[in-house]
């Protein structure tokens, strides 16, 4: 089972008493100003969490897996995550089966 | 912008409630996050991505001070794949424009 939005709503709901539409319409907003600072250019640090950092990819040589044909990957910008010192610390701990 | 300026961002955007409660509820979202991940629970946002994750086998390494050889156990490392709508927002903005302002730290 994933954590979803209505999961986070569900959390915001039992933990600080929101009611469940404050909590969905925040939990929507939560994400949505990341997406747009992320996409205005900026990044975005959640301290404790992970940065949402931008990376700019010049265009490469790509192949058409399926005809083998060469086409060009054009230039693009990309999102990567880099988690924080203290979610690296409590994932690493986790000691379930490999997934 | 940081961790605070999400939190104004978002006390600005809505309506009804008070700046602490937005505080809060930001903090609360980061540490329910926080926990699923810690307990191999993915995490899935349709329109913005889904985390996970990856296994890290292990392997031998360096002290580097003393030069020892050290094993490193097996880990797990926080994976995040962002979703298509948001792939295609941030890949919008002609690239040849979008590196000066902006890119403080």
């Amino acid at each position: 089972m994933a954590l979803t939005k209505a999961q986070m709503a569900e959390t915001l709901f039992d933990e600080l008493g929101l009611n469940k539409r404050e909590a969905k319409e925040l939990v929507e907003l939560f994400f949505e100003e990341i997406r747009d600072t992320l996409a205005s250019g900026d990044d975005v640090k959640l301290s404790g969490f992970g940065n949402f950092v931008l990376r700019t990819k010049n265009q490469r040589p790509g192949r058409n897996p399926k005809t083998g044909e060469e086409i060009p990957i054009s230039a693009r910008r990309v999102v990567t995550f880099r988690p924080g010192q203290k979610l690296k610390a409590r994932v690493e701990a986790y000691a379930g089966t490999q997934q | 912008m940081t961790k605070s300026e999400l939190i104004d961002a978002l006390a600005r955007k809505q309506g009804h409630l008070a700046y602490k409660d937005v505080e809060l509820a930001v903090k609360s979202l980061l540490e329910t996050m926080s926990q699923s991940l810690s307990d191999g629970e993915r995490i899935e946002i349709r329109g913005f991505g889904s985390f996970s994750l990856h296994f890290r086998p292990p392997r031998m390494g360096r002290n580097p001070k003393s030069g020892d050889a050290v094993v490193l156990r097996g880990k797990y490392v926080p994976h995040f794949k962002p979703g298509k709508a948001l792939r295609e927002r941030v890949n919008t903005l002609p690239l040849d424009s979008d590196e000066p302002e902006s890119r403080t730290g």
